[in-house]
């Protein structure tokens, strides 16, 4: 399986997620941002960081780079697109995924090890995840506060289209286990096609026992699947 | 000819920077209703035609200055 990681001025997690992907047998190539061309990819993947700073917005620059309508193009012919952290925010900015994430609820950059529960593991992303399955998962964010409006907060539930959502070690799902103050503790949704995968938490960070855990595994060997 | 773009956030949406301004100020004894905090741009551009002038601000807000799902703009001629 081939896969490209889009690389912006500030992404930091680019290399991790490089070593996630060639330790499970992607072949993989790293495109920087002014490129105009993509190398044919079955998974496109936008990489955790600080693109451009965060200057304006979280991701709203990186959401307008060269490469941006390759990946726009890409994904509406059905590639496989994962967006984690700084990604995800970029896929709201580019319009490929709808709601924003807005600065969390406390105000504080949040980096530690949370539970997210499998909402939806009929897709290619999280077809080796048992549904309600709950991962040990890292996330490190300044705006992770996911909000969108009532109608596709409605599709999102009546769609399945809810990929993970903040949870206590026992999958039990309320305000005490939403670290940043997002809406129905959602932390990572898909399109309507489910092509397309933004999430907060890290897997790229849960692959290897030595330094983590290996939660995250399954998110890339489903893709494989 | 010279604009400037001001930026809030949407009333439904929660502006916790907002708030922990507001409440600093209470607790300094400053007596308040609401406060939204926001972002602010000068915009300078080569045209002399003001109502294309204006579209062409009003195209930057669109493309990117303003995030359309969270945030309201408005645009003045300075």
């Amino acid at each position: 399986m081939k896969s490209s990681v889009i690389v912006f001025p500030g992404s930091n997690c680019d290399r991790d997620i490089a070593v996630a992907l060639e330790k499970m047998q992607f072949k993989n190539q790293m495109i920087w941002h002014k490129e105009t061309k993509l190398p044919k990819s079955d998974l496109i993947v936008l990489p955790g960081g600080f693109s451009y700073g965060d200057y304006l917005r979280t991701g709203a620059i990186a959401g307008k780079s060269l490469i941006i309508d390759e990946v726009i193009k890409a994904a509406n012919e059905g590639c496989l697109v994962l967006g984690i952290c700084n990604g995800f925010q970029i896929l709201t900015e580019t319009g490929l995924l709808k709601g924003t994430l807005l600065r969390n609820k406390n105000l504080k950059f949040i980096n530690k090890d949370i539970y997210v529960k499998v909402t939806n593991n009929e897709t290619k992303f999280a077809n080796k995840y048992k549904k309600d399955q709950v991962l040990k998962i890292n996330i490190a964010h300044n705006e992770g506060n996911f909000f969108t409006d009532n109608n596709h907060l409605q599709e999102l539930k009546e769609k399945n289209l809810i990929a993970f959502k903040y949870s206590d070690q026992k999958g039990i799902i309320n305000k005490r286990s939403n670290p940043n103050g997002s809406i129905e503790n959602i932390a990572g949704i898909y399109n309507s096609k489910k092509n397309i995968l933004g999430m907060m938490p890290h897997p790229e960070r849960m692959v290897d026992e030595l330094i983590s855990n290996v939660d995250g595994l399954n998110l890339f060997s489903s893709l494989l699947n | 000819m010279k604009f400037s773009v001001t930026v809030t956030l949407k009333k439904d949406v929660l502006d916790p920077q907002g708030k922990v301004v507001q409440n600093t100020l209470i607790s300094l004894g400053i007596n308040l209703k609401n406060i939204r905090q926001g972002k602010y741009f000068e915009i300078e551009i080569d045209e002399k035609d003001q109502s294309k002038a204006e579209k062409n601000v009003d195209d930057m807000c669109k493309k990117l200055l303003v995030n359309l799902i969270i945030e309201d703009y408005k645009i003045s001629k300075l």
